[in-house]
């Protein structure tokens, strides 16, 4: 039992848990019928991909692959920000998150 | 003990996202989107790298999460209604998702040469401090610019948000409470 308690993880592991990460986010971008849910589903796929770039960076001992979540993250925040500006700014024209009902870029 | 604290927050993590997909309800989501994220901060910790799992829980648990439940509590949104889906998303969508991930983990399990993590296992080989190091004269040495330049992208988003986000058509015609 004490060596099942030492057992190390591949890292493969890891990558197949990045994949299924983005997957359920692609899953989610598809079947949500929310604007805000379909952008948490881009979330979860940016959060899969950063879980695969941490992972070669341990991998190959790279800070680079860090780096490149650091960045992935600013972006994100910017994003988000952004986004969700643009959600309340539809919300108030459309009275309606549904992204059956907004389907015109204009009113 | 890697492989228990993995197993435990791997399946937080795969729980959260699916649970993402089931709720109906938009504050659920968000509330299982940070269930992931702080999970997913854990097995950073896990990789050895301390600042983003700090910067996991700050930036995305901590911010994004709140602007988003934020929004959601804002624009009061109700339940969604799933009368009005498009057929094409679950004929076609499904099974080239599928595809995607069989081809993706295939990729994956045939790939030769991948290590095995180890607890605390930093990208010097060393204590937890000397990857924080490492990072750190990189971000501030190397990639000054980017980082710099990532600032003003933040402050230009910020800006935007505001914009957007006013009372107002943005007309530049202004309401009386400006």
């Amino acid at each position: 039992m004490s060596s099942f308690f030492a057992q190390e993880v591949p890292l493969t592991w890891y990558l197949l848990l990045s994949a299924a990460l983005f997957s359920l986010g692609v899953i989610g971008f598809l079947i949500k019928r929310n604007l805000i849910t379909v952008f948490m589903s881009i979330e979860l796929m940016l959060n899969g991909v950063n879980l695969s770039f941490v992972t070669f960076a341990q991998q190959w001992h790279a800070v680079k692959g860090q780096i490149f979540v650091f960045f992935v993250m600013m972006v994100a925040a910017a994003e988000a920000a952004v986004g969700l500006a643009i959600i309340i700014a539809v919300f108030r024209a459309r009275a309606t998150l549904a992204v059956d009902r907004i389907d015109l870029m204009k009113l | 003990m890697h492989l228990i604290l993995f197993a435990v927050f791997a399946g937080l993590c795969l729980v959260g996202a699916i649970n993402l997909l089931l709720q109906s309800h938009p504050i659920n989501s968000a509330l299982s989107l940070i269930v992931v994220m702080t999970s997913l901060a854990v097995l950073y910790l896990l990789l050895g790298a301390e600042f983003l799992a700090i910067a996991q829980v700050i930036v995305y648990a901590g911010a994004i999460m709140v602007l988003f439940t934020f929004v959601v509590m804002l624009l009061n949104a109700g339940r969604e209604d799933r009368t009005l889906g498009s057929r094409a998303a679950s004929r076609v969508g499904f099974p080239a998702v599928a595809v995607i991930l069989a081809l993706i983990a295939t990729v994956i399990l045939h790939t030769q040469g991948l290590g095995t993590a180890r607890l605390s296992d930093g990208l010097s080989n060393t204590a937890g401090a000397a990857n924080l190091e490492v990072l750190g004269s990189v971000l501030f040495t190397k990639l000054l610019l980017p980082f710099e330049v990532t600032s003003v992208l933040i402050l230009i988003a910020i800006l935007g948000a505001v914009a957007l986000a006013r009372h107002g058509d943005g007309n530049g015609e202004r309401t009386d409470d400006e």
